[in-house]
Order: C-alpha cells, then structure tokens, then sequence
C-alpha cells in the first residue's frame, strides 16, 4: 500500500521537476540578453538538486542527499560567478 | 525501486502530499519564468521553487529518513539553510547587474541612476 502511494507520487513529482526543468531550459534557449539566460540556469540547477533529493527518497539512500548538496553549492558559485562576469566583464578583478 | 515498503500509510501520504506541492510550486515558479514578460517580473519566479518547494520537498525527505530509520534524521536541513542563504544573494546581485546593463545601454524601461546630489546626502 504505502510502497503503491510513494511510487507513484515520487513518480509524478519526478515528472513535474522535469517539466520545470524543460521550461527553464525554453526560457534559456529563447532568453533575450544574458541576464535571463543566467537566471534559467540558476533555475535550473535548483530542479537538478530537488530532482536528486526526490531521487533519495525513492532509492532510499542517503548518497542522494550529498549529490543534492555538491549540486546546489556548484549552482551558487556560477550564478555568482556569471552576475559578477556580467556586471564588470571579468570574474576576479 | 521502492526501497523499503515498511512505511507506514500516514507516514507514506504524509511523504507524497508534501513532495507532490514541493514539485508543484517549483514548476509552476518555472513557467512564471516562461510566462512573464520583463526580466524584472521574472526574477521573482523561480524564487517559489527554492524558498516553497524547496522547504516541501526537504521536509518529506526529512519525514521520510525520519520514519523508515527510526531516529531524526535532519540532514536535509544543511540544503535548505544553504539555498535559502545564497538565493538572496546571488539574485540580488544578478538584478544589480542587469540594471547595470541597461543603464549602460540607456534603456529608458529602467530608472535612472541617482543623481550626485542625493548620493552625497545619504552618505
């Protein structure tokens, strides 16, 4: 019963994380300037985390939740990265 | 797939209620991001997948390694006290730049920078 209701919800919540990511990945394909480009992939990688969390719960395990954790830090550090390039051309100045 | 099935159900709907909103409010922040006209309406979207959904699903995963290990498992805490800190962050200065452009290109969509005069008033 309870193994019936958690296939099927995490099956669902995989499926709308992933619409989510295909929307993000439209907006960065058609993004008029940089900045909205910028802004799906800091999207993006916020669904790759939640998809990597919901993957642990299915699987069980908690080796999913250190993935989720790598997955978020790398996400801040090129967001900041890519707003800092954009605003004064160069990363470290 | 399932791992282990010895779930209780209150425990297993309380698990799928909570991701399922989780999941829910992230894509529906996503199509704001598709939906919504200026780059300044659209950076507020995608900020309800990593403040709600992101609280949500944490929460039935906390729920769920909680139960099925029988004993708190709080781990998933470091990912929401991460995101929600360096969110804020990271899209401020994201904004801060895209203004930078615009003004740079004298896009007349945007205000103007302040002027010298109330620069030195507030200092």
């Amino acid at each position: 019963m309870s193994a019936t209701i958690l296939f099927w919800s995490l099956s669902m919540a995989q499926l709308l994380l992933a619409l989510a990511m295909a929307a993000a990945t439209y907006r960065m394909i058609k993004g008029p300037r940089a900045q909205d480009r910028v802004l799906s992939l800091d999207s993006l990688y916020v669904n790759a985390m939640l998809l990597m969390v919901v993957f642990g719960i299915r699987s069980g395990t908690t080796i999913y939740f250190e993935a989720a954790l790598i997955i978020g830090i790398l996400g801040f550090t090129s967001t900041l990265a890519l707003a800092k390039f954009l605003m004064r051309g160069e990363v470290i100045e | 797939m399932i791992a282990d099935a010895d779930l209780p159900v209150w425990a297993a709907v309380l698990v799928a209620v909570l991701v399922l909103t989780g999941a829910l409010l992230t894509l529906i922040g996503c199509l704001g991001l598709v939906r919504l006209n200026d780059f300044y309406q659209r950076i507020h979207a995608p900020t309800l997948g990593s403040s709600a959904g992101t609280l949500l699903i944490l929460f039935g995963s906390v729920l769920y390694f909680s139960v099925t290990q029988k004993r708190p498992a709080v781990h998933e805490a470091l990912i929401f006290i991460f995101v929600s800190v360096t969110t804020p962050v990271t899209l401020m200065l994201l904004a801060r730049a895209a203004l930078y452009r615009d003004r740079a290109e004298n896009n007349r969509q945007v205000p103007p920078p302040p002027d010298e005069a109330s620069v030195e008033k507030t200092d």
